[in-house]
């Protein structure tokens, strides 16, 4: 037994004991993907900066500019176009798409996610559910807007019903996760009783995963929050993204710029603050 | 008693209701939505997508085109989020509570990673636009500046979860600082680290529609184009090829994260 | 024999009010296996760190083999942790790596920077480490990953890590907690070993009483901070295992009276 113990890997040069250069690791295959992950990640960057299309635009000024220009920005933030109380109001617009996108991608998720939850549906419909969603995911939320606004028109329900793709999906897959985290032995037990599903829904698997819904639903209000913005700027959407859009695309105006981008910070912050602290009330 | 406790529960879920119904109700008068107007749009939507949003023969024939837009949005995607962990990994060292190497630096590196992850991708390309032009730079670096701030955050949390044991017990062996992130830090959270780069790559690539269209670059100004120019067909195509590059990148990233462990 | 350890008044406070310890005085002699005693969360812990300055001390002074460990440098102070070895609870490995990687990490100390960050090892620093590996029964696990090991495993690859530092002192802060009674046994055993074979000075924190009545040449017990016993095992009564337990005494009275009867034995 011992012979073939130590005469097995001392072919292979594996034996530490009789190696003459001794190896302190074997080559697994995990540490292989992880290698060849960088390694592809490596070449792949070093070929995007072979290729990129520069426009004849030098790196190093480019890097001194975009220097200077912050310095502008964050520190001489000044209002040009738009007043302070315009600013707010238009804020104001912003965070209301975020929250309608939010309460809207709710209400559509918690149906969709009772039949994604496996324990709750069968499997069929639970894995069409999951890939249907995931599919919605991968259609960037700009191109949704965009997709509606040529039959509704540019606009805050091209805005919203765009916007509310991703967060049915980003919701229905958090809450139907959530609801997976229920035992299946005490839905067993409740249908056991005659419990109709219904009943099992709304009496047991909702109020149990309440809490971790709600942190959900904030996390992805905070995330809209920036979505609106985005979509302000880059759609038409209105709210205060638009205002940073006709600075930077019609007014070249920095020090607006520079005054939106600390409204638009400190709500992210705000919001982000919000999001952690509900994060540590519902694990405590 | 009991039945109280039940009765009050039930008002307090109805009142906080009410609460999110009266909020909706401002929200949408401050944004001018129209609940009727969005209930009419929907299937009008669905038939003009069928209708109209579909590849046809002349949209095949701009393969190409889309192709190379598809390519440099893709390169321009990994190589902000494989860049920006480097950095991401140097202030995540010195930002996490277990490698910190003093208050103050841990402090400004926290700070300038909040900064950065809470000013969308969309400005951050704007204010680059003065700078860079219409160039894949400007594309890049904002995609860059993005992944930077969130891959700061999350490497912090990562390194802040797997690492204090190990740095304990290298530190109490007498090993450099160095030592300790490389024989410890890096080989405990490398998977982790990775999988979250994987994860920034995807929503870069949907990030990059978007700075696109904002700066004129990559495969967002080739949708612009399209679109704007009421080419649906082709419109659709490249939509189509966003889709496919999103869903084959997620089940590589997939692939891999299950091969690390 | 000569002291190699000796405590002054040390304290530590952590904020404003919470004293973890409270001037504890106390001295280990070279060779000696000497078990720390106490309910959990008595400062324990904090007490064995402050050796190594993973937890500095806010006032007294720890001498270490006549050098005052406070006052040292940056440098001499990774110099002074090589010669201090430290074995954990929850073992502190990492999991990813090769059982004899890890036990490799006790030689970086030892190392420059750039080489210990590159893991570049000595062909005989591998082979010590290699017998040390077969001394504790490991040679089959060398290239194991350890986190396919069993908690006893595990706590062993820590013991080698430790004794491929070549120390004169090992710190064990509670290494048995997390395992089975045959794992514990395994590794006390060992302790055991270190201290009369190799002649290197053990410092172990325990909260069984029985095994530290069982292993040790001598016993310190503290409580809330403060060290209420300094002696042999025999020398440990019924009264004074009251005041360093408190209120947890009562369990522990069961078997107080066999254990002592099973470490005359030995």
């Amino acid at each position: 037994m011992k012979m073939i113990r130590t005469a097995g890997p001392a072919l292979t040069g594996r034996d530490p004991f009789t190696a003459k250069r001794i190896r302190i690791k074997l080559l697994t295959r995990s540490a292989l993907v992880i290698r060849m992950t960088i390694l592809m990640l490596a070449l792949l960057t070093l070929l995007g900066f072979l290729t990129f299309n520069y426009q004849g635009v030098n790196f190093f000024k480019g890097v001194a500019a975009t220097l200077s220009n912050f310095k502008v920005i964050f520190i001489q933030p000044a209002f040009a176009h738009v007043t302070f109380q315009g600013a707010i109001g238009e804020l104001l617009i912003t965070l209301s798409l975020g929250i309608l996108t939010t309460l809207l991608g709710a209400v559509i998720a918690l149906f969709l996610s009772l039949f994604a939850a496996k324990n709750l549906s069968n499997r069929m419909t639970s894995n069409i559910v999951k890939e249907l969603v995931a599919i919605i995911r991968a259609v960037p939320t700009v191109l949704w807007v965009l997709i509606f606004a040529v039959s509704a028109g540019l606009g805050s329900v091209a805005a919203v019903i765009g916007m509310s793709f991703h967060s049915i999906s980003y919701l229905t897959k958090a809450y139907s996760e959530s609801f997976e985290e229920m035992d299946r032995g005490t839905i067993e037990a409740l249908e056991g009783c005659g419990a109709s599903w219904w009943q099992i829904v709304w009496q047991a698997v909702i109020p149990s995963s309440l809490t971790s819904m709600i942190s959900w639903t904030f996390i992805r209000f905070e995330v809209n929050f920036g979505v609106a913005v985005a979509m302000g700027a880059a759609a038409g959407a209105g709210g205060i993204g638009y205002d940073m859009f006709m600075d930077s695309s019609y007014y070249y105006n920095l020090h607006e710029m520079g005054a939106i981008a600390y409204f638009i910070l400190i709500v992210a912050m705000i919001l982000e603050y919000g999001s952690v602290k509900i994060k540590d009330k519902i694990r405590a | 008693m009991k039945h109280d406790l039940l009765y009050r529960k039930k008002a307090q879920s109805l009142v906080i209701l009410l609460i999110l119904v009266v909020i909706a109700y401002l929200a949408m008068i401050i944004t001018q939505f129209n609940i009727f107007q969005s209930l009419v749009s929907i299937p009008k939507a669905i038939v003009w997508s069928v209708t109209n949003f579909y590849p046809n023969a002349s949209a095949l024939t701009k393969i190409p085109d889309i192709w190379s837009r598809l390519q440099e949005t893709l390169l321009i995607s990994i190589a902000a989020a494989s860049v920006a962990s480097v950095f991401a990994f140097v202030f995540a060292l010195f930002g996490s509570r277990v490698t910190e190497v003093n208050r103050i630096l841990a402090l400004i590196s926290r700070f300038v990673a909040n900064v950065f992850r809470n000013i969308d991708v969309s400005i951050w390309a704007l204010v680059l636009l003065f700078s860079f032009g219409q160039s894949s730079l400007t594309g890049y670096f904002a995609l860059f500046v993005a992944s930077f701030g969130f891959l700061t955050r999350a490497f912090m949390e990562t390194i802040d979860e797997v690492g204090a044991d190990s740095v304990e017990a290298l530190r109490a062996t007498g090993a450099s600082y160095a030592s300790i992130v490389f024989q410890a830090v890096l080989p405990m959270s490398v998977p982790q680290l990775i999988s979250w780069v994987l994860f920034m790559i995807e929503t870069n690539i949907r990030s990059a529609t978007l700075v696109g269209i904002l700066t004129g670059s990559g495969i967002g100004f080739i949708f612009d184009l399209y679109y704007k120019g009421m080419d649906y067909h082709s419109a659709s195509l490249v939509v189509l090829s966003i889709v496919l590059s999103i869903l084959i990148t997620e089940w590589i990233s997939n692939y891999v994260r299950r091969a690390m462990l | 024999m000569a002291t190699l350890l000796e405590f002054r008044d040390v304290s530590k406070r952590y904020g404003n009010d919470t004293l973890a310890l409270s001037h504890v005085s106390f001295s280990v002699n070279e060779g000696e296996l000497v078990s720390i005693i106490g309910p959990s969360g008595a400062g324990k812990s904090t007490l064995l760190r402050c050796i190594n300055r993973l937890i500095e001390a806010t006032s007294g002074e720890v001498i270490f083999d006549k050098t005052n460990v406070q006052q040292l440098s940056k440098g001499k102070l990774r110099a002074l942790r090589t010669k201090i070895g430290m074995i954990f609870q929850s073992y502190n490995l990492v999991d990813r790596l090769s059982v004899f990687e890890n036990v490799l990490h006790g030689r970086l100390g030892y190392k420059p920077a750039f080489v210990g960050a590159l893991g570049l090892y000595h062909e005989s620093e591998k082979k010590q480490a290699l017998e040390i590996l077969k001394s504790l029964g490991l040679e089959d696990q060398v290239y194991k990953r350890c986190d396919q090991l069993s908690g006893g495993q595990k706590q062993r690859v820590g013991i080698a890590r430790a004794l491929v530092q070549e120390p004169r002192m090992l710190l064990a802060d509670e290494p048995i907690a997390s395992l089975d009674p045959s794992s514990s046994k395994t590794i006390m055993d060992h302790l055991r070993h270190i201290s009369t074979s190799l002649g290197i000075t053990v410092l172990v924190n325990l909260h069984q009483l029985d095994i530290a009545l069982n292993y040790a040449d001598r016993i310190i017990g503290v409580s809330q901070g403060k060290v209420v016993f300094d002696g042999l095992p025999s020398e440990l009564t019924d009264e004074t295992i009251r005041t360093i337990y408190g209120a947890d005494s009562e369990e522990l009275n069961l078997n107080i009276p066999e254990s002592k009867e099973v470490a005359r034995k030995i």
